[in-house]
C-alpha cells in the first residue's frame, strides 16, 4: 500500500462536509526531497487533500501514512507534535503573527519546540538571509510587502528543518516576478535540504517548478506517473 | 522572426563580415536554432540587391574572400519601420488541438484523454524551460518567460475545454 521509498502516502481518501463530497477516493504519495504540484479546478479538493495529508483534517475514510506510521492511530497530541517538528506550512495569506517581529515569527516554531530564544533567532536569521529578507528582522508583518511577507513565511516553514512543507497557493497573492522568486527560493532551499514539498496551485507556471504533478478532479487525485 | 531585419539591425552598430553576423545572431537570438551559412549568404544578397546594405570592403588574408557589409540609409529606415510596426497577434483560431478534440468527439474516442496527454506534454516542456530559466542569464530568462506565458495560455485553454467537453460533445454530435 505504501510505494517503495515514499515519505508520505495517502490511499483512497474520502471526506465530506455535510452532503458536499470534498474528497472521493484520492490517493497521493511523495518521496523525500521531491516537489509535487497538486493541481486542479477550484473546489476540486486540493486544499482538503493537503489538510488531510498534514493531519489538520481527519478524513472520513482512507489511510495516510507518514514515515511508516498511520496518522489515524496517533493521538491529537502526537499529530500536533508531528506537525510542529516534521512539517512546515506556507499559505496564501495571514500566516504570520501580527504582534511578533519577522524574526520572532520565523523563530516561533523553534521556540515552540523548546529552543532557547537566542539559538532560535540565530537559526531564523540564517533562513531569512537565504530568503533575502534578513534586513526585515525587526519589522512587524504589517510593515512589510506581500512578497516580503511570503519570503518570511517560507523562512519560517524551513526554520524548524521539516521533512515536508505544505504550501497552498503560496504565490497566489503575488505578482509574477515576486511569485517566481519566492518559488525559486522555496524549491531550491527544499531540494538542497532534502525537504519534500506539496505545492497546491492552479497555475501551470507555478507547477513548472515541481518535479511532477498530480491533478485533483471532483475529489479524486489522478497521479498519472505514480498510480498508487 | 525576420532574419533580414535582425541582421540589418546588427549592422547598425558598424560593418561586419557574414561570419561575424552569424556568430552574433546565434549568440543573441539563435539559442535553439543557429543560422546556416547559406541563410546568411542568401539574406545578405537580397539585402544588397534591395540597397539596404552595401559592401564596405573585401578581405582575403590568404583564405577565401570575405565581404564586409555596411548598412545604408535605406537600411536604417527599414529597421526603424520594422521596429515601429506592431506584430500581428496570432490568434491560432484554426488550431490543430481544436481539430483533434472535435475529431475525437466525432469518432467516439476519448477527448478527455487527449486533453490530459496534451496537458502533460505542455507541463513537461514548461518544466524544462523553467529549469533553463533558473540556471540561465537574463536573456535566457526573458526568452524562456515568453515561451512559458504562451504555453500557460494554451494550458488554460486545454483546461477550459476539458471542463466544457460535455457541452462540446452535444454540439459536435447533435
Ligand atoms: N470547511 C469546509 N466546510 C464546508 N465545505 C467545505 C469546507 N472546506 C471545503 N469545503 C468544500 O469542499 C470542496 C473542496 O474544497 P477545497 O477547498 O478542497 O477545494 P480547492 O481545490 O482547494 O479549491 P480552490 O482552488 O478554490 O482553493 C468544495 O466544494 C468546498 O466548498
Ligand atoms: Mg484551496
Amino acid at each position: 500500500m505504501t510505494p517503495a521509498g515514499s515519505l508520505l502516502t495517502a490511499h483512497d481518501l474520502h471526506k465530506s462536509y455535510g452532503s458536499t463530497p470534498a474528497l472521493d477516493g484520492a490517493s497521493f504519495s511523495i518521496h523525500p526531497g521531491e516537489v509535487v504540484a497538486v493541481m486542479g479546478p477550484s473546489g476540486s479538493g486540493k486544499s482538503t487533500l493537503l489538510h488531510c495529508l498534514a493531519g489538520i483534517v481527519t478524513p472520513d475514510r482512507g489511510t495516510i501514512t507518514y514515515a511508516g506510521r498511520e496518522l489515524s492511530t496517533m493521538s491529537d497530541a502526537e499529530r500536533s507534535a508531528l506537525r510542529r517538528t516534521e512539517f512546515g506550512f506556507v499559505f496564501q495569506f495571514g500566516q504570520l503573527v501580527p504582534e511578533l517581529t519577522c524574526v520572532e515569527n520565523v523563530a516561533l516554531p523553534l521556540r515552540l519546540s523548546g529552543a532557547r530564544r537566542k539559538d532560535a533567532e540565530r537559526t531564523a536569521l540564517t533562513w531569512m538571509e537565504r530568503l533575502e529578507v534578513d534586513d526585515l528582522g525587526a519589522k512587524r508583518p504589517a510593515e512589510v510587502s506581500g512578497g516580503q511577507g511570503q519570503r518570511v513565511a517560507v523562512a519560517r516553514a524551513l526554520a524548524s528543518s521539516p521533512k515536508v512543507i505544505f504550501a497552498d497557493e503560496p504565490t497566489g497573492a503575488l505578482d509574477s516576478l515576486n511569485g517566481e522568486r519566492v518559488l525559486e527560493l522555496l524549491t531550491e532551499a527544499a531540494r538542497s535540504a532534502n525537504v519534500a514539498v506539496v505545492l497546491v496551485t492552479h497555475e501551470a507556471r507555478v507547477a513548472a517548478y515541481s518535479d511532477r504533478d498530480v491533478t485533483v478532479r471532483d475529489g479524486r487525485a489522478r497521479d498519472l506517473e505514480h498510480a498508487v | 522572426m525576420s532574419i533580414g531585419h535582425t541582421l540589418l539591425g546588427l549592422l547598425e552598430s558598424g560593418p561586419r563580415h557574414g561570419y561575424d553576423l552569424k556568430r552574433t545572431f546565434d549568440e543573441k537570438f539563435g539559442h535553439d536554432r543557429p543560422l546556416h551559412y547559406g541563410q546568411v549568404y542568401s539574406t545578405m544578397s537580397r539585402l544588397l540587391k534591395n540597397g539596404l546594405v552595401e559592401v564596405d570592403g573585401i578581405e582575403s588574408d590568404g583564405g577565401p574572400e570575405r565581404k564586409r557589409y555596411a548598412i545604408t540609409e535605406a537600411g536604417i529606415t527599414d529597421v526603424s519601420a520594422w521596429l515601429a510596426q506592431p506584430e500581428k497577434p496570432e490568434p491560432y483560431l484554426q488550431s490543430t488541438l481544436y481539430t483533434k478534440v472535435v475529431l475525437a468527439l466525432l469518432t467516439g474516442r476519448s477527448a478527455a484523454d487527449l486533453l490530459d496527454a496534451q496537458r502533460s506534454e505542455h507541463l513537461r516542456l514548461m518544466r524544462i524551460l523553467t529549469d533553463r530559466k533558473r540556471k540561465g542569464d537574463l536573456a535566457d530568462q526573458l526568452i524562456c518567460d515568453h515561451a512559458l506565458f504562451h504555453l500557460e495560455a494554451d494550458l488554460r485553454w486545454l483546461e477550459l475545454t476539458a471542463a466544457r467537453l460535455g457541452r462540446l460533445a452535444k454540439v459536435v454530435n447533435p
